[in-house]
């Protein structure tokens, strides 16, 4: 507990973290939160704070289908943070192992591997997500393909870089010195020392995802309909966004208060740590 | 290293990344000629007319020889035709690349007026309110994702107020109206991390000995920022400019695609709905052809401005 005091203290990271963690929150409870079935079609186009016509109260209205769009919101947030958190692990995992991989070997391998993640890098972001679901289709394991496939090589940069500063520190000489195997070398001397900055990472990345599995969903290729998800709802709702707004002004101050409370939980965390390293 | 190896190094790299996207792009579109062969004549096309399809247009020929083939084509110019619109890509590609530069263009100058405008500002000095605010804002810019701003910024200007048009279809002619939105969208997302990148460049420099040296002989803040600060302080923010066109690209097509703007971003998109193969193809190689040219100025535009950095060394 004692070492989180100096997060606590900072602002940024009580706001941040209250957006962040709010919404896990409702992520985690929305079959409590949800007044209704994000899915059943109860009362097409009701504005918002308006009693429906079977005594239902819709505080946020409800859209073309007659689905209300408060619990589409907070089942929303469930689909958001499942996706994003898993797509986001599965990119870390890539990145970790590649980037411990090539800063620790260095030399031909590390070439190869640089290159590759440049090649990578070099699409533009949404671009790159285009051509892979074009070809592998638009599902919910493909998005987290997809999200995988360009975090990965930017994770793995980052990785790189702080294994070829922490390697060439005494106390992994020692450990070679000393005949621990690579992998021990890796994954218990190495790894601990990169935490620091990955959590900044982390956040951010976190954030990123979360707009870029909405910006899918806005642009029709993301999530498959019916699935509550907060891009695909602006997409649906853009048609008759001018008679009613509501149905996606909603969604939208929702992915932007999720991504701005990682944000500022990333740049407190941040401020933090240099800090620290200030200090040390 | 001189700026002539310098860039023949660089160009040797891009070509090289050229060629393994390249390799990437047919790879993901074309290895499975099945498919192409039913994006190509479409989903009710019998088995012995896609044969017969696929004979003719040299699909039988092994993957790599196909791929050098298609290469080829595409470094000649010859990008092939496009399967919905039954039109060269080319003749399709460029005029809208053309649209696409005057939305990232004026996006660019957003970006650069307000971004470094901000970013100095705060880092002048730094820890005030006017630095708060500043950092605050540019936090909130950058989070917001692209599709959000643009339904809070039409909401605002378009339904509320009523002073902009919500499409920029351009569909009467050139009009600057209807490009401010997209533009504002656009500068709104990148415009805060230059911000950011600015401020603490700024203070930074501000921090350093020369630049207390001229407070302590008594110049005016004012002076101080103009005439000794900025030179070093802009260095890294003018490279980073360079960067931010992936970014823009990939907003570009969200911002297009939002306004129904007729550019390059709703060219891919609409080939991507249409599974428009060989537009895509040209789509997704001009898009890092951008990026991997912007790379290459931003390295030289540093050397320039950093004459103390040697081209090429490992940073």
């Amino acid at each position: 507990m004692k070492a989180l005091t100096p997060y606590l203290q900072k602002p940024l990271v009580l706001i941040g973290g209250f957006l962040a963690f709010g919404w896990l929150l409702v992520a985690i409870l929305a079959p409590v939160l949800a007044p209704y079935n994000p899915l059943q079609t109860l009362q097409p186009l009701v504005k918002p704070l308006t009693t429906g016509s079977n005594g239902e109260y819709f505080l946020l209205g409800t859209d073309m289908l007659g689905r209300d769009i408060l619990s589409r919101l907070i089942w929303g947030a469930q689909t958001v943070v499942i996706y994003a958190t898993l797509a986001t692990l599965t990119a870390y995992i890539l990145g970790l192992s590649f980037g411990l991989i090539a800063g620790y070997a260095g030399g031909r391998t590390d070439a190869v591997l640089c290159f590759l993640a440049n090649v990578i890098l070099s699409f533009p972001v949404l671009v790159l997500y285009i051509v892979i679901i074009v070809v592998i289709g638009a599902s919910p394991v493909n998005i987290v393909i997809a999200v995988t496939f360009s975090s990965a090589p930017a994770i793995f940069r980052i990785v790189r870089a702080i294994t070829i500063d922490v390697a060439s520190r005494d106390f992994v000489k020692a450990a070679i010195t000393q005949g621990e195997s690579t992998w021990r070398i890796l994954f218990i001397d190495i790894l601990p020392n990169t935490t620091g900055p990955l959590a900044v990472d982390f956040c951010l990345r976190l954030g990123y995802t979360a707009i870029t599995i909405g910006t899918l969903g806005f642009l029709g290729l993301g999530l498959p309909p019916p699935t509550p998800d907060w891009g695909g709802m602006v997409n649906e709702g853009r048609a008759m966004a001018i008679a009613f707004p509501h149905l996606v002004v909603f969604p939208c101050i929702a992915i932007s208060t999720l991504t701005l409370g990682l944000s500022l939980l990333a740049d407190g965390l941040r401020e933090v740590n240099d800090a620290k390293e200030r200090q040390a | 290293m001189s700026l002539g190896k310098f860039l023949i190094r660089k160009t040797a790299i891009a070509i090289a990344t050229m060629v393994a996207v390249s390799f990437l792009i047919f790879l993901a579109l074309e290895v499975n000629i099945e498919e192409v062969a039913v994006k190509v004549l479409g989903q009710y096309s019998t088995a012995d007319q896609r044969a017969a399809w696929l004979l003719q247009n040299g699909y039988n020929d092994p993957f790599l020889i196909r791929y050098l083939r298609w290469l080829a084509n595409f470094v000649t110019g010859d990008w092939g035709q496009s399967t919905y619109y039954r039109a060269p890509v080319m003749d399709m590609v460029l005029p809208r690349l053309g649209a696409s530069a005057i939305l990232a263009g004026g996006a660019l100058l957003v970006i650069i007026i307000f971004g470094l405008g901000l970013g100095i500002l705060a880092g002048m000095r730094p820890g005030t309110v006017l630095d708060r605010v500043i950092s605050v804002f540019s936090v909130i810019t950058t989070s917001i994702p692209d599709f959000a701003s643009a339904v809070f910024l039409s909401g605002i200007f378009v339904f509320w107020l009523g002073l902009l048009p919500g499409a920029s279809t351009m569909i009467s002619g050139f009009s600057f109206r209807e490009l401010i939105l997209p533009v504002s969208v656009l500068g709104l997302y990148s415009m805060g991390y230059l911000a950011r990148v600015t401020r603490a460049s700024m203070v930074d420099v501000m921090s350093t000995h020369y630049i207390r040296t001229a407070r302590l002989k008594g110049a005016s803040l004012s002076r101080i920022v103009l005439r000794h600060a900025l030179r070093n302080a802009l260095i890294t923010p003018v490279t980073v400019i360079m960067l931010q066109l992936p970014w823009l690209l990939s907003g570009v097509i969200v911002v297009e695609v939002f306004y129904a703007y007729k550019g390059f971003g709703t060219l891919l998109y609409d080939a991507a709905l249409n599974q428009d193969i060989y537009l895509i193809e040209a789509c997704a190689m001009i898009s890092v052809l951008v990026v991997v040219l912007s790379q290459i100025l931003s390295d030289v535009l540093y050397g320039w401005l950093n004459p103390r950095i040697e081209l090429g060394a490992k940073a």
